[in-house]
């Protein structure tokens, strides 16, 4: 391809468009087909799937690795700490994923990659353009497109599941419900987050160790939680805490130790520090893993926090239509003999990003 | 210095997971609490902490006498519930660390 590499080049391109349209059909039937095959799988009302108890479980039990399971995951078998037994674990297992975004993404390669069997994804979210720096499994092809089946065509697993709900997010509404969920379904609950450099990562309800709400019986006042699209984060971050949960989801299902029971660790990125604190135990008078838990079902978790479940922006105290002024409005004041002095109250990196010009920049915060 | 004799204390105080936003985005403070009779608890410290280091919003610090809830106190790497909470004595020499939980993904 020494001559007319430009046109070539171009026609190239248009193959390749072409080629990924197809890629892109063939998924979708594919996908299609494969749900077609879970459906199969599932009891007649799909509320009473979650547990998955009894003979269709049996049936689909592996008891030993074939051939190819053992070339596939040999570098993990020799690990005498997984085996065989480790292995099977793995592949009989099930997780769930809540939240197919920056920490779901890495999690479910991870753990698809290792062998995980059953895989559910969970999030009611459309992909857009500024996920992509952090939600790694999802593309540009993909926008607009659910980011549970983005999350799904991407992993090779056995078997992956697409449960769409109406609000899963990391936000304080949905940490609550994971939480009892997970205590009344008597499931471990590998948490984390990330948000600007820094990453949070803990194991609720596991071997003796606390729930999140003996950690906080009360939810935080809604007006001082801050999320990504106000405070931002490093994609790589929520990258890091991802694949940290896969590791403690992993040592979970073999069997081994999980190392954040009863620990909160807290990393850095901006220091490169991982610090690992110790947390208080199970609370006796939990209300839902305590003595006597007066929380013994699901509840209304948007009330119970005064948040809504979104993640996106809220806003408390908006300005009324009178104190306000059009953009043709201000062109005009700003075209007039004695323009007015424009002040631009954003932080300085979103001033850099874009503004009006001879705007001045002066910074006033009211939110987080 | 005998411990005896010692006017002050000298504590490490740290804000992070956000809420360091409140103390002008510094993390590390390194706190001199001059020592009278009475002992500096974590419940006095509040107080001093909300009245020289907290630059802006104080309702998104403290509530009701405690860090409102989503803020996690720990004394010396340990949740501040294994210590005592607001009565616990501090003593020379200790972290206190106020972590703001994160919710972001």
């Amino acid at each position: 391809m020494e001559k007319g590499d430009l046109s070539d080049s171009s026609t190239l391109l248009g193959d390749l468009v072409e080629a990924r349209k197809q890629i892109a059909e063939l998924k979708e039937k594919l996908h299609l087909c494969k749900q077609k095959e879970f459906q199969n799988f599932q009891l007649p009302n799909p509320d009473e799937g979650i547990d998955r108890e009894g003979s269709e479980d049996d049936k689909r039990k592996v008891n030993e690795l074939c051939n190819k399971d053992i070339r596939r995951y040999s570098r993990q078998l020799i690990l005498p700490e997984i085996g065989v037994k480790g292995q099977l674990a793995l592949i009989n297992s099930s997780v769930l994923l809540v939240g197919a975004g920056g920490l779901g993404c890495p999690s479910a390669i991870y753990l698809a990659a290792a062998g995980v069997g059953h895989i559910g994804v969970v999030d009611y979210d459309e992909i857009e353009l500024d996920n992509l720096h952090r939600q790694v499994l999802h593309t540009e092809e993909r926008l607009g497109k659910s980011k549970c089946k983005s999350v799904a065509d991407s992993i090779h697993c056995a078997d992956i599941c697409q449960r769409i709900f109406s609000s899963h997010k990391d936000n304080v509404a949905t940490r609550y419900l994971l939480n009892d969920a997970c205590v009344l379904a008597g499931k471990p609950l590998v948490s984390a987050s990330a948000l600007r450099f820094e990453g949070q990562l803990t194991v609720y309800n596991h071997e003796g160790g606390p729930c999140y709400r003996c950690l906080f019986p009360r939810p935080p006042p809604p007006e001082t939680v801050t999320n990504c699209s106000d405070g931002g984060v490093l994609g790589v971050v929520p990258g890091i805490m991802g694949n940290l949960q896969a590791l403690e989801a992993i040592k979970i299902i073999t069997g081994l130790k999980a190392s954040y029971v009863q620990k909160l660790l807290l990393y850095d990125g901006l220091y490169g520090s991982f610090r690992s604190i110790k947390l208080r135990a199970r609370k006796k008078d939990c209300s839902v893993c305590g003595e006597t838990p007066t929380v013994t079902g699901l509840i209304d978790y948007e009330s119970f926090c005064g948040a809504g479940p979104s993640d996106k922006c809220m806003l408390l105290h908006i300005l009324t239509p009178e104190e306000r002024v059009t953009a043709k409005q201000l062109k005009e004041h700003l075209g007039s003999n004695s323009p007015p002095l424009l002040i631009d109250v954003r932080p300085p990196v979103e001033f850099d990003i874009c503004h009006l010009p001879n705007s001045c920049s002066i910074l006033f915060t009211l939110s987080c | 210095m005998a411990e005896s004799s010692q006017q002050h204390i000298d504590i490490h105080v740290e804000f992070s997971g956000g809420a360091e936003l409140l103390f002008d985005k510094v993390k590390e403070h390194e706190v001199k609490l001059s020592h009278d009779n009475n002992p500096w608890t974590i419940r006095k410290l509040l107080v001093w902490i909300k009245e020289n280091l907290l630059k802006e919003r104080p309702e998104l610090f403290v509530q009701e006498d405690t860090v409102r809830p989503g803020i996690l106190i720990l004394v010396n790497d340990a949740d501040w519930e294994l210590v005592g909470e607001l009565e616990y004595e501090i003593q020379n020499k200790d972290r206190i660390i106020f972590i703001s939980t994160l919710h972001g993904g």
